[in-house]
Parts: structure tokens; C-alpha cells; sequence
């Protein structure tokens, strides 16, 4: 074979891998929301499960949800932006760093059942918060930690240091440089990174199994130490061992397109917003 | 007033470098706690708490291993000549069967003659084994009957051992072999699908694709990472079982296969990332020497850039496997969960996670049943960790040899 057709073929194989991972996309996308739109309804989102899960809404999951994306966000934001800015700012020793990073991309690398079962021994057992949302909380956001860390420390990264030491050079200490001149100006980069990871954070089943998920708990959490339902696990629990799994198959679509739908609307929104703080950054 | 917040800068300052250990504090708490619930297996009896094995004093079997046990009460053993004994019929005797025997009567008030009657059993039939609460053991005097040692579970059964029945009375079975067998079958075989799929892909994009696809393509890629598990493990259920099932006309259509086309999808933008990145580390000045020496385009691809980033693709590979490895759910819901030796592709398979996720909510905390899955998710941390360790290694040699 001539070498001009030898390439000729190879690249239309690559174009044809190409195009066939984007049918993947949509295929599995269209036939979640094909499925799915039809169950969507105001009623099914406000309303509680009912008839052993094989109708009614997922009204408690969805708020279950709500209640570890933000449980985990208080535990993974805080301690994150710190670990970052002690990475990016206060570290001079490079070893440090790269030690650093090194752990952190470890804790990215362990499996989410683990969490799971890391969880389940030190909240749950050994500290005693029982099946709850703190304990759920804690374990989502430790599991969510490395992709905090790692987003702030690139949005510190990427600030000039011209800006650092413009401030120093006008007498801010290094605290005072950080909280009024770095933070505002990587802001926009930290949500960014903020809003990926509790969209991460909202899909994950193995952790919440034995940390706080419920099999069926129609009334609402009153407090942390309430368990709750969670869409991800009501999915899984409808999809395979509900009371009647032929019967609860739309609301199973219907869950798993309000899955996606909650992952696409954070996606969306974290790249609106580096688009639109990215413009307006430059323009300073 | 500037005392003070010297002061106050110096405890910020103080809690920034403390939080700065935080993700190795974390992984070293992980550690520790997975190892802690775990490790108490091997102190644990290997046959169920509070019981105990009773065989004729004539009899000259003293020790059976777990694996034994379990064999003779699942009558895949019936002569006491296979285990060491003379040759005789094994009968079988477990501890409700008493109440068959007897009445309620001639067990006494309380069954406080309870004890005395299973002596009688025991020294009436040499060729027994019997499985006893602990408190109704017989009088040592009274009968002839000779309990067997209680063993503690040993590393080597559960390392080697090549039947995991962690609820099996009397002997529960803790050989995780066909565990890891399945985590390795099904994801062997994702990588195998995903790697050509992945490189071509990663290839097209930094090679061949312009801006306007590569803005299409890239985050059609990061939703494909961005979709739950769950999802995927939905999915797959519902879609690629029944066409397996149906494709390859099986009885049912939860497998191996189904498994690794799930994984293979979800390892997919792992791949394509790294992949993609490694190439487009190519410096300019190799690519163009190629081009110059009068290679096509596509020598130039594979004879200069793939070779170039050779150890960014294998980085790529390896996180692949990682993520495959460790992936729960959508494993769990596809490949039917048997916990048998795998053979084939068409059947079904049990990795460690899902093993994890679908037995830790039944076992009772603290028992040998919770201990073993702990210690499960230990060897499934050590995996991931070398996979993740190499991983990074491999790529640090890329940035060596870097120009």
C-alpha cells in the first residue's frame, strides 16, 4: 500500500473513533432524556415516593442531594482554598510542594468505596455520628478534597506575581497581599473549581451507602444527624432491588435524567463562568 | 492594635501550613481505620463464634482446616478416609436436629438435659461431627466425644483460599482469589477496548482535529467523565445486558463483557486526556524534523509523536486501569455477581468493590464477615495505590527526558 493511502486510511480511522465516542455520548445521553423527559413532571419532583417506590416522586432524594452537595462543600471548600494557598504561597521549599501534590493526587486515586468504608469506621462507628448527613457530608467532602485543592491552587498559580509584589511593595503584609489582591482576583477560577466538585460530589453512591443514604424515608431531615434519601442511590436502588423493578423503571429514567441533568447544569455553569470572569479579568 | 495582628496573621498563618497536610493526614486515617476494622479476621475462630465441633473421642481426625469443614457439610466430603481418618461414613450432625431426636420432654425443664442428650448422640455414633453451641457442650466426664481445636482464620486461606462464602455455616469461606481474579478480568479487558479506542481518539484530537472540532469534541469528553456511575451502571443494565444477552444468545445477560464495555466507555476520557496532553507536549522541532526528512503526515504521527510521548500514553493506561479497578457501581449493577473463578467473559464475575458495596450493609459491625471486607477494601487500597504511585513515576521519567 501506498503510503499516501496508508495515511489516508489511518486518519480516516482516527476522524471515525472520534465521531464514534461522540455517538456514545449521545446515545447514552438520548436515551436517558428520551426515556425520561416523559416522567418529569412538577409533581414528580415535589412529591414523595408512594406504592413501595413504583410511583409518586423523588421529592426526599432531591433534597437529600441538596443536603450533602452543600454538607460536603462546607467540609471540602475550607480546607481546600487553605491547603492550596499554603501550597501556592507559603511553601517555599519546592520539595514540599511536589510532596504535597503527590498526596494529593494519591487521595484523587482511591477508589470512592473506600471513602465508603473509611467513612463508615471513623464518622459513622468510631465517632459516633450514626447514618447521617454530617457523617455523609464529611466522607463526600474528603472525597472531594483533591479536586478542590488542586483547581484553587491553578487559579493562584495563574495570578501574576507583578500583582504580589505591587502590594508587598506598598507595604501589605503577606496575609493582607493574599486576602485582598490574590483570593478577589482568583476568585472566579475558585468557584469554578468549587462548583465541578459538588457536581462530582452529587452523583457519588459508593461513599453515602453505609454513611447516610436510606433505602425509602419519605419525611424530610430535620437535622445533621438525620439520614436522607440521595438521587444516586435511589437510582440504584429502584434500577435493582426495588419491590417491583418493571414497575419502577420510569421513575428510574426519570431520576437518572435528573442526575444528569444536575452534573450538565454544573458543568454548564462552571464553564459560563470561567468564560465570563475570564473576560472580565483580562479587561482590568 | 499592629501587635495584635502580627498575632492574628501568625495563627492564620499556623493553620495554613497545618492545612497543607490535610490530604496526607487523610490517606494515612484511611490506613490506619482500614486496617484496624480489618485485621481483627485473623485473630478471629475460623468456624462461627460461639459454636464448636464435636467428633467421637475413637476418632482419630483432631483438625480440619476451614476449607474442610466446609466441604464435609456441603457433603463434597463423606468418608473420614479423605481427611485423614479411618475409613467410615462422615455423619453429619448439626445442633437443631436434636430437637427431632427428643421431645421437649426428655430435654428436661429449660433443656437443662440438653447437653447429656447431644453426649449421648455424639458417644453413641463414632462416625460423627457435630456443630454445638458452646453452651451445650456435654459434661467432659460424662461422655466420649472430643471438641476440635478453634484455629484462627489464617492469611495464607485468606490470600490463596479460591471460595469467598463469607456466610457459609459452620465455616465461612474468605478465599478472595476469585475476587481479584474479577476485578483484574473485567478490567483487563475495559482497557483492552478502551486503549485503541482512547489513543486514536487522542491522536485525532491533538493531531488532525481543528479548533472548531476540538471545541466540540473536548467537552463532550469531560461530560462523558462528569456522568455518575450510576448512570453508566443504569445504563448498562438496561441496555447493553439485554443486547449481550441477546447478541450472544446466553441465558443471562449480566457478564464479564457487560462489565468491561461499561468500564471501557467510563475509562474512556481518562485515557483521552492524558493521552491527548502527552502528544501535544511534542516539541514543534521533532514534528517538523520529521516532516522534513519527507515523512507523511501519519510517519511523522507514529514513528516521531507516539514514541515521544510514549510514557504519557502508558501514564494514561495505567490511571485508566486505576479508575477501572476501583469503579463500584455501574460493576456491581452489570456483571451478576457471582463469586466464582471466572472463565470466561460470558459469565457472570464479582470484583472487590462491588463485593464491598453489596455485603457491608448485611454484615453485622465487628464481625469476621465486616472484618473481611475491610480488609478487601485494604488489598483494593494497596492496588490503587502502586497503580497511582506508578503512574506518577512513569510520568515524571516523560518530563526527564524532555528537551
Amino acid at each position: 500500500m501506498n503510503r499516501k493511502t496508508t495515511q489516508k486510511t489511518a486518519f480516516f480511522i482516527f476522524r471515525a473513533l472520534g465521531l464514534l465516542v461522540v455517538a456514545i455520548l449521545f446515545w447514552i445521553l438520548g436515551f436517558i432524556v428520551y426515556n425520561g423527559i416523559g416522567v418529569i413532571n412538577w409533581e414528580f419532583l415535589t412529591t414523595a415516593p408512594t406504592a413501595g417506590m413504583t410511583a409518586g416522586g423523588i421529592f426526599p432524594a432531591i433534597v437529600g442531594t441538596l443536603c450533602l452537595m452543600f454538607g460536603s462543600l462546607v467540609v471540602s471548600f475550607p480546607i481546600g482554598v487553605m491547603s492550596a494557598i499554603y501550597m501556592s504561597e507559603y511553601a517555599g521549599n519546592a520539595r514540599i510542594v511536589k510532596f504535597i501534590r503527590v498526596m494529593t493526587n494519591n487521595l484523587g486515586s482511591i477508589p470512592s468505596i473506600i471513602f465508603g468504608l473509611f467513612g463508615m469506621a471513623l464518622f459513622v462507628n468510631t465517632l459516633g455520628f450514626g447514618d447521617s448527613i454530617i457523617a455523609g457530608s464529611f466522607t463526600l467532602g474528603l472525597l472531594a478534597l483533591p479536586l478542590v485543592i488542586r483547581t484553587t491552587e491553578e487559579a493562584l498559580k495563574a495570578i501574576p506575581d507583578s500583582y504580589r509584589t505591587g502590594s508587598l511593595a506598598l507595604g501589605a503584609s503577606k496575609l493582607q497581599t493574599i486576602g485582598r489582591v490574590v483570593l478577589p482576583m482568583a476568585f472566579p477560577n475558585i468557584i469554578t473549581g468549587l462548583i465541578l466538585s459538588i457536581g462530582r460530589v452529587s452523583g457519588e453512591t459508593a461513599p453515602i451507602l453505609f454513611t447516610v443514604a436510606a433505602y425509602f424515608l419519605p419525611k424530610l431531615p430535620s437535622s445533621i444527624f438525620d439520614q436522607v434519601m440521595a438521587l444516586p442511590y435511589h437510582l440504584y436502588v429502584i434500577a435493582t432491588s426495588g419491590t417491583d423493578i418493571e414497575a419502577s423503571r420510569p421513575i428510574a429514567y426519570g431520576t437518572a435524567l435528573v442526575l444528569i441533568f444536575i452534573v450538565l447544569i454544573m458543568n454548564l455553569l462552571a464553564t459560563s463562568l470561567r468564560k465570563y470572569f475570564g473576560k472580565k479579568v483580562k479587561t482590568n | 492594635m499592629k501587635r495584635l495582628r502580627r498575632i492574628f496573621e501568625r495563627i492564620v498563618e499556623a493553620m495554613l501550613t497545618l492545612s497543607g497536610g490535610i490530604t496526607s493526614l487523610v490517606i494515612l486515617l484511611i490506613v490506619l481505620f482500614l486496617f484496624k476494622e480489618g485485621i481483627g479476621l485473623f485473630n478471629s475462630p475460623d468456624i462461627e463464634k460461639g459454636y464448636v465441633l464435636c467428633v467421637n473421642s475413637s476418632n482419630q481426625v483432631r483438625k480440619l482446616d476451614p476449607y474442610q469443614i466446609k466441604q464435609i457439610f456441603d457433603s463434597e466430603i463423606t468418608n473420614w478416609k479423605e481427611v485423614g481418618g479411618l475409613d467410615s461414613e462422615i455423619m453429619l450432625f448439626r445442633f437443631d436436629e436434636i430437637f427431632n431426636m427428643y421431645s421437649d420432654e426428655e430435654l428436661g425443664e429449660d433443656e437443662t438435659l440438653l447437653p447429656q442428650k447431644l453426649g449421648e448422640v455424639i458417644t453413641g455414633n463414632p462416625n460423627i461431627i457435630a456443630f454445638l453451641p458452646e453452651k451445650y457442650l456435654p459434661d467432659a466426664g460424662a461422655s466420649n466425644y472430643s471438641p476440635l481445636p478453634l484455629e484462627n482464620i489464617r492469611v495464607q486461606d485468606f490470600v490463596g483460599g479460591r471460595e469467598w462464602m463469607p456466610t457459609a455455616t459452620p465455616a465461612a469461606q474468605f478465599g478472595i482469589l476469585p475476587l481479584i481474579l474479577g476485578t483484574l478480568w473485567v478490567s483487563v479487558f475495559a482497557i483492552l477496548i478502551a486503549l485503541p479506542l482512547g489513543l486514536g481518539v487522542a491522536i485525532y484530537l491533538s493531531e488532525l482535529a481543528n479548533e472548531r472540532v476540538r471545541r466540540l469534541l473536548k467537552p463532550a469528553i469531560e461530560l462523558l467523565a462528569g456522568i455518575p456511575s450510576v448512570v453508566y451502571g443504569f445504563f448498562g443494565l438496561v441496555v447493553l445486558v439485554p443486547l449481550i444477552q441477546k447478541t450472544f444468545d446466553l441465558p443471562v445477560g449480566e457478564t464479564a463483557l457487560a462489565g468491561s464495555l461499561i468500564l471501557a466507555i467510563m475509562a474512556l476520557p481518562t485515557i483521552i486526556t492524558l493521552a491527548e496532553d502527552a502528544m501535544r507536549n511534542t516539541p514543534r522541532a521533532m514534528r517538523e524534523a520529521g516532516l522534513a526528512l519527507g515523512a507523511t503526515q501519519w510517519q511523522t504521527i507514529y514513528r516521531v509523536v507516539v514514541p515521544y510521548a510514549a510514557s504519557g500514553i502508558t501514564a494514561a493506561v495505567v490511571l485508566g486501569i486505576g479508575r477501572a479497578i476501583g469503579e463500584t457501581m455501574a460493576v456491581l449493577m452489570v456483571t451478576g455477581n457471582a463469586a466464582a473463578m471466572p472463565h470466561s467473559l460470558f459469565e457472570s464475575v464479582r470484583t472487590i468493590p462491588a463485593t464491598i458495596a453489596a455485603e457491608l450493609g448485611e454484615a453485622p459491625a465487628g464481625g469476621t464477615h465486616y472484618q473481611a471486607l475491610f480488609l478487601l477494601g485494604c488489598i483494593l487500597f494497596i492496588i490503587t495505590m502502586i497503580i497511582s504511585i506508578s503512574a506518577e513515576m512513569i510520568s515524571k521519567k516523560q518530563k526527564n527526558q524532555g528537551l
